[in-house]
């Protein structure tokens, strides 16, 4: 079977692999560029650790071949860290205790910095459907929500 | 897990995207979101020797209202679907049903085509473009040609495409005034499919009677189920609550669910009664009836 040349853009940094067509996105990010921060939680596409951002919208990477994001921008929880200096979402999650294991927390992270580029003031309610494909196994949510509106006000 | 190995194709045209699937005949599948065809692959359930993603094919991508008609092209992501104004304020039905599917991440990726071309009766898009009456036009080696959504679903992952076919377009026609449309679906939890769910479609004469019905029911056999006697009950009644509850009592005789961990076929077909139920209310309400 071919192999294929693809070129992605991750969080700002052009890369280029030689992939199978059957390697899945994370495992590009994670077993080919060496960037473990986006989790693998299931094997049925519902939890949501591996969420990455691809071309502006938070995504599955586990549902993803390498070869389709060909081209495309992809930010990885790697890629939220400005300057040294923490994005409001990992602020939040750090001040209202977020998180417990965090195994959930880069998938989390990714899905609501994505929510609050495209809704500065969302409601609970609106956090809530937003980070319904995100799975977590400890928090109850309750302080992940809390996480999110701190970042939504730090970014007003 | 991994997918066992594949070629992966990616054309630019949809008559190469044809040409690539005549090519390889039935071992080939198309890709379009990859939201219900990479998880069997990775599961195993299934696996196909090339995949033709149809992803970067212009032109696929569209929601418009020309000549009697919505025109959802095949490419069109859940997520587009979910914030169009035109399906919120004129096709409640549909805009009942996208944010009941799957969860926010899925729905960035995957497409209204791959949802009504998969033939999982589970899917729930099938039944909604039942009770809309909507025609799917494909391309194909001989060109173009549309099939009623009434016969396209043959069997359990079978429809009316050929494997080199290509589903391009869904056409709905345009409501009629005093029209409303529902889904009403009933899941365990986010990203469930459902235990049971029924889309309705109706229009009202001038004086509140149903002119004209379509119901059909989701995950109730192995394919979309029209419960089309319940359908032509209504027609010239007034849709008052005797009425809504023997249409409702009609459909739910049509499903023909199995059991599994969503619940038994007892529990199921009374759902399907249930949500038919509700389904009917809500639509008569948007029609302006009571
Ligand atoms: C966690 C999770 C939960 C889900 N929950 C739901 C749910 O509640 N309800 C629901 O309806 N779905 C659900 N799905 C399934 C999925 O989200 C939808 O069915 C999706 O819309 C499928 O579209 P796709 O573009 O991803 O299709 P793909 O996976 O790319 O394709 C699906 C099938 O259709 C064929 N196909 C796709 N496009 C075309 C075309 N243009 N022409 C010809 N054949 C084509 C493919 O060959 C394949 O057989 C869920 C999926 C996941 C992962
Ligand atoms: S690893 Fe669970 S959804 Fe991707
Ligand atoms: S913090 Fe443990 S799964 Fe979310």
């Amino acid at each position: 079977m071919a192999k294929h040349k693809i070129s992605v853009t991750v969080n700002g940094a052009a890369r280029e692999a030689e992939v199978e067509s059957r390697l899945l996105l994370v495992h590009l990010i994670r077993e080919v560029f060496r960037m473990t921060g986006t989790h693998v939680g299931c094997d049925t596409s519902h939890c949501g650790a591996c969420t990455v951002i691809l071309d502006g919208n938070p995504v599955k990477s586990c549902t993803v071949l390498a070869v389709q994001a060909d081209g495309s921008k992809i930010t990885t929880v790697e890629g939220l860290e400005q300057a040294g200096k923490l994005h409001p979402v990992q602020e939040g999650f750090t001040e209202k205790h977020g998180l417990q294991c965090g195994f959930c927390t880069p998938g989390m992270l990714m899905t609501t910095s994505a929510l609050l580029e495209r809704n500065k003031n969302p409601s609970e309610q609106q956090i809530r459907e937003a980070i319904s494909g995100n799975l977590c196994r400890c928090t109850g949510y309750v302080n992940i929500v809390k996480a999110v509106q701190y970042a939504a006000e730090k970014m007003r | 897990m991994i997918p066992a190995a594949f070629d992966y194709h990616r054309p630019g045209t949809l008559d190469e995207a044809v040409k690539l699937l005549s090519s390889h005949g039935d071992k080939a599948k198309v890709l379009s979101g990859g939201m219900s065809l990479l998880p069997m692959l990775k599961l195993r359930l299934a696996s196909f020797a090339h995949l033709v993603d149809i992803g970067r094919i212009p032109g696929l991508d569209y929601i418009k209202e020309e000549g009697g008609f919505l025109k959802i092209g095949a490419m069109t992501r859940q997520a587009a679907l979910e914030r169009s104004e035109l399906v919120r304020t004129r096709y409640l039905i549909l805009a009942d049903a996208v944010p009941l599917i799957a969860d926010p991440l899925v729905r960035n990726r995957g497409t209204l085509g791959g949802n009504v071309a998969n033939g999982d009766p589970g899917n729930d898009q099938p039944a909604i473009m039942l009770a809309l009456g909507a025609t799917f036009v494909a391309r194909g080696p001989k060109g173009e040609r549309s099939v009623p959504a009434g016969q396209f679903y043959k069997g359990l992952y079978s429809t009316a495409l050929a494997p080199n076919e290509i589903l391009t377009e869904v056409r709905i026609p345009a409501p009629p005034p005093r029209s409303g449309g529902a889904y009403a679906k009933l899941k365990r939890k986010t990203g469930d499919f459902a235990v049971a769910a029924a889309a309705v479609q109706l229009t009202l004469d001038g004086k509140g009677a149903v002119e004209r019905a379509a119901i059909a029911l989701t995950n109730a056999g192995l394919t979309p189920v029209e419960a089309a006697d319940a359908a032509k009950y209504l027609v010239g009644k007034k849709p008052d609550e005797k009425t809504i509850a023997e249409a409702s009592r009609m459909a739910a005789a049509k499903s023909s669910p199995s059991a599994d961990r969503r619940g038994s076929v007892e529990y199921k077909k009374e759902m399907a009664r249930v949500l038919t139920a509700r389904a009917l209310l809500k639509a008569v309400q948007r029609a302006g009836g009571k």
